[in-house]
């Protein structure tokens, strides 16, 4: 196969000067070096590497995307993309079209005293006492895919929660393709919540075409300071060609909180990977998913947690249903380090094979270097229970409808997890939706958010 | 490496080159082509099993040492190493007086009859227990019931037909680094097979075998159950084997055949090195069954207490319909031993079953991985697995690690895996103080009520051995 990096390789051989002419001096700083990563790596992960068992990063890259260095303003239909709005939950909304930050009105004139929201770019030369000591700092070196994102990086999305400041409405971040031609979004989002904060976050991806391909190559940073919290919600809607590879880096301080929910709904190949560190004493953390995929879809989730140090709580669900030919990997590894004493970790990793053709592949792992530790995982891959559906049968429902309530039920553990009221509700109605319906339904044809 | 006492005299010895009249009983070390055909040649093999070595040998030289295990190996140099040395006279112990007081007294502690104490500490064996007579009753009995137990030399010999259908079947020379290394030179081994309908009545044992010919280092054996068989077979012992060898790169190749169970059960207890991880047995070894008959059965039972490193993967094909694979294991590491172990069950065939119990043990500054693969193909409907992998951390320096794979392509699989990280609580150590028991003991009480799932799975003389031993390897681990 040919080598899917190097025509990013020679983009930025011979565009660098463009890319760093529309973008801020500190995101130009972190260029060569993540360049030179790129260079070291060679190429992109590909199918049969070590712990690249189904999405292809190598085969997700390779179409000709257009990549937006010029920074053209690309005409989105905004509204559209509110179908998908959470009704009752109020949100400070801001746009992501391809790449470009676009505030909404409720974002600008409803900001909190102590929170902030806007363009990465505008921080980075406006403020750049709130981005450089954070960006990068944890992605850098740590794959080709968020080297090229680094490389590649002209804006994106800070969140700040200053020191103390509770923020209950959620940020909600929306980030639409809908340019005719093939793309490649560079999404890029800094979290940092400073002691004693509280901040949450929507991230919502749509497409508003289902015959383009897209690439949203999305690099998260979350810096969860002492006793602050921190939640983050992932609701991927898009479409069947828009491939996604999302990498979220996050550091937790003493006492924190971070919680991290992903729905994967509809969508192409996607390959989401989680890096946590819970680096100071006393802190927590919850990463589930849940995920419904049908047709040819593969989807990824990778987790690296690393209990660094004492008394830290972790706790991990992820739950697929596959239907079709959809493919599945989980690989959650646990690592606690040397010290890290009175450690409570426990994984669970629950899938359904629902399609004739689907496959599972899950590598939960423990690697654990020390004693005084509660360290558990699990790993289910099976059917629907027979003896469930035949006693709903024999109650008079359908085993069509049996089957469908009975994967439902199997994903509210997922959806349950959600602590914005109003967001958890849409989830069990968009579930519910998603499984009534054609499994292998986009966004676009979605009649959920019409 | 530590077999310096087997370097050929410097100088002189080699004008004569590879000649066949060479008058020694080692040959120079390093590996090479010419290195195999001389082993080929002194064991006096046909044409195609030269054939088979030189094509491992052609093989392993394109091969780089694998670097995937969770495991510290100093590097190795395969031109240091004597590839062959024939059963050669050993400076004997002339009584027990004069063997390791050390040795002595873990046998005692084991409760190794004395006679077998003088056998397993290196005395001539023959003269103390009349082994060879044991051995030659146990053949006559076998013999009549047309079952093949002998050594993999006599067995290319006598039954060449029967080791070439087989040789290589279930792992080929190309599997992987040290499975090419050992099919190029392997010395000598063991030959099972067990005719149609037979059941063997005995269990199998290599306990005598291995201190009356000296298998070396790159053991092979090869067990085939015909259809309806059964077999048991042992390997290893329970006492302490000094081994100046450092590297055992060994294959065990089983193939159970329709209807047919083999139950193959080791306790693994090489020299571990000492506390500060000096010396000590390299154990890289490669093993696996073929479930090839319908509804055939394979059991591994491991008890891992020795060697400073192991790295192996006691697998299972299930190829055949309802066939059956179990693995259970205890690995134990205390000091600076390592293991990388586990299993893979290959799910092929319709309704085969398997299940994995694996019980990891670490102490003092040891690393223990646990590493198995669940594969279900995309024919094979029906199958069930029951993976369970706990460990017991019984330091603050030591690691315990987990890497299971379970890759499932039939949506009508059901495949669990469960796996807990744990220490032994204060409250269970106090619970055994308050009755008088020390807590060197409630932690050997502990311990062994923790691997006893896998423990009842051994033959009971082996299991009384190996439940001594494990509470022996932890020794002065508490703390």
């Amino acid at each position: 196969m040919e080598n899917s990096l190097t025509q990013y390789l020679d983009l930025l051989d011979s565009h660098l000067a463009t890319i760093d002419s529309k973008a801020p001096a500190l995101f130009n700083a972190l260029r060569p070096t993540a360049i030179e990563t790129l260079r070291n790596a060679g190429r992109f992960p590909r199918t049969g590497d070590e712990d690249v068992p189904n999405a292809n990063p190598a085969q997700m890259f390779a179409p000709d995307y257009g990549i937006n260095i010029d920074r053209r303003p690309i005409p989105a239909d905004v509204a559209a993309s509110f179908r998908c709005d959470v009704p009752n939950v109020s949100t400070l909304t801001a746009i992501v079209v391809g790449d470009t930050f676009h505030p909404t009105s409720t974002l600008l004139h409803n900001l909190p005293q102590g929170l902030t929201v806007m363009s990465l770019a505008r921080a980075a030369a406006e403020h750049p006492q709130l981005v450089e000591p954070y960006l990068n700092k944890l992605a850098a070196d740590s794959s080709a895919s968020a080297a090229l994102n680094t490389a590649l990086l002209q804006d994106g999305v800070l969140i700040h929660a200053a020191r103390g400041v509770r923020v209950d409405k959620a940020v909600q971040i929306v980030s639409i393709f809908s340019t005719q031609a093939p793309m490649l979004a560079v999404r890029r989002i800094l979290v940092v919540a400073e002691e004693g904060s509280s901040v949450r976050v929507l991230l919502c991806d749509h497409s508003q075409r289902n015959d383009v391909d897209y690439m949203s190559s999305q690099v998260v940073e979350a810096f969860v300071g002492q006793g602050a919290s921190v939640e983050l919600y992932d609701v991927e809607e898009s479409s069947a060609r828009t491939r996604r590879m999302s990498e979220t880096f996050v550091r937790q301080e003493r006492d924190s909180s971070f919680v991290s929910v992903g729905c994967s709904l509809c969508g192409g190949d996607t390959a989401n990977s989680v890096s946590l560190d819970l680096a100071g004493e006393g802190a927590e953390t919850e990463l589930n998913a849940l995920v419904i995929a049908a047709g040819e879809r593969h989807i990824d989730n990778r987790i690296r947690l690393a209990h660094c140090a004492p008394h830290c709580r972790s706790r991990q669900l992820f739950k697929y249903a596959l239907f079709d030919n959809a493919r599945g990997a989980f690989g959650g590894k646990v690592v606690v380090a040397e010290g890290a004493v009175r450690t409570d970790a426990a994984q669970t990793n629950r899938n359904l094979l629902i399609g004739d053709q689907s496959t599972m592949h899950s590598a939960p792992q423990l690697e654990i270097y020390c004693d005084d530790v509660k360290a558990s995982h699990g790993a289910t891959t099976g059917q629907l229970d027979e003896r469930a559906l035949f006693y709903m049968q024999s109650r008079g429902i359908p085993r069509e409808e049996a089957r469908r309530m009975l994967v439902q039920a199997f994903m509210m553990d997922v959806a349950d997890t959600i602590r914005l009221d109003a967001l958890r509700d849409r989830m069990r109605l968009l579930v519910e939706k998603r499984l009534g319906g054609d499994a292998a339904a986009s966004c676009s044809e979605c009649s959920a958010c019409k | 490496m530590a077999e310096n006492n087997n370097t050929p005299p410097v100088g002189g010895d080699y004008k004569y080159g590879f000649t066949s009249d060479i008058p020694t009983d080692y040959i120079p070390h390093g590996l090479s082509e010419e290195v195999v055909r001389l082993i080929s040649r002194k064991k006096d093999e046909p044409e195609w099993l030269l054939q088979f070595r030189l094509d491992a040998y052609n093989y392993w030289k394109t091969l780089e040492m694998p670097r995937w295990a969770h495991l510290d190996i100093p590097p190795i140099d395969y031109q240091d190493i004597i590839y062959y040395a024939a059963p050669k006279q050993k400076k004997a112990p002339g009584s027990l007086d004069e063997v390791d007081p050390a040795l002595l007294d873990t046998f005692n502690r084991l409760g190794i009859p004395l006679e077998e104490q003088k056998a397993l500490s290196g005395m001539a064996v023959d003269a103390v227990m009349d082994s060879v007579s044991v051995k030659t009753t146990h053949r006559e009995k076998l013999a009549e019931l047309g079952i093949i137990f002998c050594s993999f030399s006599e067995a290319v010999k006598q039954y060449p037909d029967l080791v070439r259908k087989y040789l290589g079947k279930v792992v080929s020379y190309r599997d992987n680094f040290f499975a090419a290394l050992n099919s190029a030179v392997f010395s000598d081994g063991s030959f099972v097979y067990i005719p149609k309908g037979v059941r063997c009545p005995m269990e199998l044992s290599t306990y005598f075998r291995i201190n009356a010919s000296g298998t070396g280092q790159f053991e092979r054996t090869l067990i085939v159950a015909d259809d309806d068989a059964y077999v048991s077979y042992l390997e290893g012992c329970t006492a302490p084997m000094r081994d100046e060898n450092q590297l055992h790169a060994a294959i065990v190749e089983i193939i159970v055949e329709e209807r047919a169970e083999v139950k193959y059960s080791t306790v693994q207890n090489w020299y571990a090195g000492d506390a500060e991880g000096r010396g000590g047995v390299y154990n890289f070894v490669t093993k696996r069954g073929l479930c090839r008959g319908d509804y055939s059965k394979l059991y591994w039972t491991q008890v891992e207490t020795g060697s400073a490193i192991t790295w192996k993967y006691p697998s299972c094909i299930l190829k055949g319909e309802g066939s059956v694979g179990e693995f259970y294991s205890v690995a134990v590491t205390n000091n600076r031993q390592q293991a990388d172990t586990g299993t893979k069950m290959i799910h092929i065939g319709r309704n085969s079953r398997s299940t994995i119990v694996s019980k990891g043990i670490s102490a003092g500054h040891s690393q223990n991985s646990y590493r198995g693969l669940v594969k279900v193909a995309p024919a094979a409907e029906g199958v069930r697995n029951y993976t369970q992998c706990d460990s017991l951390l019984l330091s603050d320096t030591c690691g315990a690690h987990t890497f299971p794979y379970i890759d499932v392509r039939n949506p009508t699989a059901i495949v669990e895996h469960e796996a807990t990280t744990s220490k032994i609580s204060e409250e269970q150590i106090f619970y055994c103080n308050q009755r008088g028991i020390p807590t060197e003991e409630a932690v050997g009480l502990i311990v062994n009520g923790y691997a006893k799932e896998v423990m009842n799975k051994l033959p009971m003389e082996f299991a009384v051995e190996a439940q001594k031993l494990l509470s022996i390897t932890l020794e002065n681990s508490v703390g």
